[in-house]
């Protein structure tokens, strides 16, 4: 089997041959095509969105997707949050010596299917390979430009009383299809991760609610529960949640049970969370479920008019209980 | 695709509607003529289970929630903690813990730190994936830290067992696990909180039966529901507890009937009485409790990893300011600690009630007003 | 203390057991339980199954389950009001 040697990311022809095969046949067009030292790409006008990201996430495989399709959607995903349309993606990898070259092809084609899907291209890059035991197989870094459009304006700060809170779909599914390959845990699930690139669904949900469209957050690490903490905290005023509104599939529910973790604070990777005037929170949600990507969009929450920055969950018995932002990773627990 | 949001309602088999046993619960509270009632949950679990609900809020003013001892990370003394971060940090050696000490704080340092520095301490689920880290790798010692009450003591004693019949002299035990029905007895006996009634740990139940906890009952006329954790079986647990009152009529019941029969489990006792011995027992916050401890017994103390590893747990060296003991105790609520959401935060923990996900301090902290 | 959560038994092998949970399986030593069979329901701690829940507890738990597996097939979402 072949496999990724040092010689790899020594900047020689070995090294030109490995973006050739791998990158170029790929991700070829006529931004990267020069191979030098930096792309040229013509913006649009509007306000230029800059976003950078690294994954590390272990196994580099899991249900639902790998690395390569994480690493294209996270950063096309935080352009998105921006309200910007996502345009061009820098791709670095760093590769431990020992990967397998078929491993990293799969990889690659992950990330150039979900660069298809978010309409994005690959301008520029960088591969270095460490030595063995220095990199878990794989770490990519991934940078994204966006432009945001004319009248669109998106931040937390925007978050006003009576604004509706909305979710695209079901929570804490990356989180626990990638914590059942953790090494002490083993068990087998069958939930995939959500990975998926979110630019058009944004797109969808901007041009139905326009202006009124206040906050766009995605809830990766910390989950549902972290985002609408900084929400509230941003714009400073009280958000309530409804817990019997916020969609969990049974077989994460489960896994959350049997590990002692709140799906509340699971990490999600195809997720974005709306907040905006209550006025067009149906014409959102229609426009979500129009989307492959946002079929289950539900109202999770309100904004409500107390000045506190805090977040309170109606419970399903309909009592009332505090959300926090999580410290740290949720660990699984006995107790 | 999605699941739809009712599903997480009606996960469980329950008995009664939310509203039905509310209504119950105000009823039986209102014969009691506006006069207060303390119930201690013991079980950590229970408390947290109380909070994600909002339960607490919900019950008639006169119905008072204490938390008790029954958090097995909280009561560990940091002795063992700064033990067991002398066994991670010993060349060769692997800890495996469960998730739950993971973050606690020793005198110095905890076992993520410790981790980040080098040591090599692994996170499990069950004791037998200790075991077979244990067997995967013989040139290794790997040692388990063993917490927990009466649910957690049978997989440990088989664990223990296996590590036996199995010949790995390579596998060891730091053991902390406990017993509960001590700490309840030392709680009534101390006098210092009159007790209306003790909602009892569910899964402890299970293995131990109900009948353990008739003593109590008769001795100190205190009403006992064994008591499940969904919101309807707690309320449940609470309404039940409530008509001893007013019958005033004392005695053991069980609200768990779906998994908790009076005999309790026996082939799990029988294991454990196999594997371990009672000793007392030092709990953090409550002082020496007689007979409340679990040691491995003599045929097999060559798995007791201070023993093998000739290591001494550090004694006690409490924080001045900590008023962990008194909330164990039922003496204070959280908040009335000086130190509470002040120096002591989940992310600043300065007593075992806050770093442990299911201390009182934590739940009040993460769920409560504040 | 004791974070605990009832699973079906699908695969049996002596007194590993793969016990279900709402799909997630998990390996569990099954030798606190009498006579444990499979398609019995039991309390899983830290790996191990601690009891086993009576025929007629385990009827009620399974209609529950199947009526959850029934409403997560593609019922039409409700119109929701923001």
């Amino acid at each position: 089997m072949e496999r990724i040697l040092l010689a790899h990311g020594g900047g020689g022809s070995l090294t030109k041959q490995l973006i050739r095969d791998l990158v170029v046949a790929r991700f070829g067009n006529p931004a990267l095509a020069p191979l030098s030292d930096s792309a040229l790409v013509e913006l649009p006008q509007g306000r230029v969105a800059f976003t950078t990201d690294s994954y590390v996430v272990k196994p580099l495989r899991f249900r639902g997707g790998d690395i390569g399709r994480l690493a294209i959607s996270g950063t096309v995903n935080d352009l998105a949050m921006a309200g910007a349309r996502p345009l061009y993606i820098s791709l670095a990898l760093i590769l431990e010596e020992g990967l397998a070259l078929d491993d990293l092809a799969a990889i690659l084609d992950s990330a150039k299917a979900a660069v298809d899907e978010a309409g994005v291209t690959v301008v520029c890059g960088d591969t270095k390979v460490v030595e063995r035991g220095a990199a878990d197989g794989c770490f990519i870094n991934t940078s994204g430009i966006g432009v945001i459009s004319e009248g669109v304006s998106v931040a937390m700060e925007r978050a006003a009383p009576g604004d509706a809170i909305l979710v695209n779909g079901s929570i804490g599914d990356h989180g626990v299809a990638i914590m059942s390959a953790r090494e002490g845990l083993s068990f087998d699930t069958p939930v995939s991760s959500d990975v998926a690139p979110l630019g058009g669904l944004v797109a969808a949900v901007l041009e139905a609610g326009g202006d009124a469209v206040h906050a766009l957050r995605d809830p990766t690490r910390g989950g549902l529960g972290m985002v609408v903490c900084e929400v509230a905290e941003a714009c400073r005023h009280d958000i309530e949640l409804d817990e019997v509104k916020i969609p969990v599939r049974p077989e994460v529910q489960g896994a959350c049970d049997l590990l002692g973790l709140d799906p509340l604070y699971v990490a999600n990777e195809g997720k974005v969370v709306v907040v905006c005037a209550e006025a067009v929170a149906s014409k959102v949600l229609t426009a979500m479920r129009a989307h492959p990507l946002g079929r289950s969009a539900v109202a999770i929450g309100r904004v409500l008019d107390g000045a506190k920055g805090r977040v309170t969950l109606r419970t399903t018995i309909g009592g009332r209980r505090v959300v926090d932002p999580p410290y740290g990773e949720q660990l699984p627990r006995i107790c | 695709m999605s699941s739809p949001p009712q599903s997480r309602v009606t996960r469980h088999a329950s008995r009664g509607s939310v509203p039905d046993l509310l209504h119950l619960i105000a009823e039986r509270a209102a014969r009691l003529g506006g006069r207060p009632v303390r119930f201690m949950e013991v079980c950590g679990t229970h408390t947290m289970a109380m909070f994600r609900s909002g339960i607490r809020a919900m019950l008639p003013p006169n119905v008072k929630l204490l938390s008790g001892p029954g958090c097995p990370v909280c009561v560990t003394p940091m002795g063992m903690v700064d033990a067991a971060l002398a066994i991670a940090r010993r060349p060769g050696v692997c800890l495996a813990t469960f998730g739950d000490m993971v973050r606690v704080p020793g005198s110095a340092s905890s076992l993520e730190r410790a981790k980040a520095e080098g040591a090599d301490v692994r996170m499990v689920y069950s004791p037998l994936d200790a075991l077979k880290l244990a067997e995967a790798e013989p040139r290794r010692t790997v040692v388990f830290f063993a917490i927990g009450f009466e649910t957690t003591t049978p997989a440990v004693a088989a664990t223990v067992a296996y590590a036996r019949d199995r010949g790995l002299a390579n596998m060891l035990f730091l053991v902390a696990n406990k017993v509960i029905p001590p700490a309840m007895e030392a709680i009534l006996a101390g006098g210092e909180v009159k007790l209306d009634g003790f909602l009892c740990p569910g899964h402890v139940s299970v293995i131990t039966g109900s009948a353990i906890y008739e003593p109590l009952a008769a001795n100190y006329r205190v009403p006992c529901v064994v008591t499940g954790f969904e919101a309807e079986d707690i309320l449940e647990g609470i309404a039940m507890l409530l008509l001893q009152v007013v019958e005033a009529d004392p005695k053991v019941e069980i609200q768990y009937k779906r998994w908790v029969h009076p005999e309790g489990n026996a082939k799990a006792r029988e294991r454990v009485d196999e594997v371990f011995r009672p000793c007392d027992a030092a709990w953090r916050g409550l002082g020496t409790i007689p007979m409340s401890g679990l040691e491995l017994r003599p045929e097999l103390r060559a798995h007791d990893a201070l023993e093998a590893l000739g290591i001494e747990v550090p004694p006690e060296l409490e924080n001045p300011g900590c008023s962990c003991g008194e909330v164990l105790r039922g003496l204070i609520e959280p908040p009335e600690c000086p130190l509470f959401a002040g120096r002591c935060t989940p992310a600043t923990p300065v007593g075992p009630c806050m770093v442990s996900t299911e201390g009182s301090c934590a739940a009040y902290y993460k769920y409560g007003e504040r | 203390m004791c974070l605990s959560v009832p699973a079906r038994i699908v695969e049996l092998t002596g007194r590993l057991a793969v016990v279900d949970v709402m799909g997630n399986r998990r390996e569990a030593d099954v030798s606190f339980v009498d006579e444990p069979q499979l398609g019995d329901y039991v309390l899983v701690h830290a790996g191990f199954a601690i009891e086993k829940m009576t025929p007629e507890d385990a009827a009620e738990s399974l209609r529950i389950w199947e009526e959850i597996a029934s409403l997560e097939s593609g019922e039409p979402l409700e119109e929701d009001e923001p």
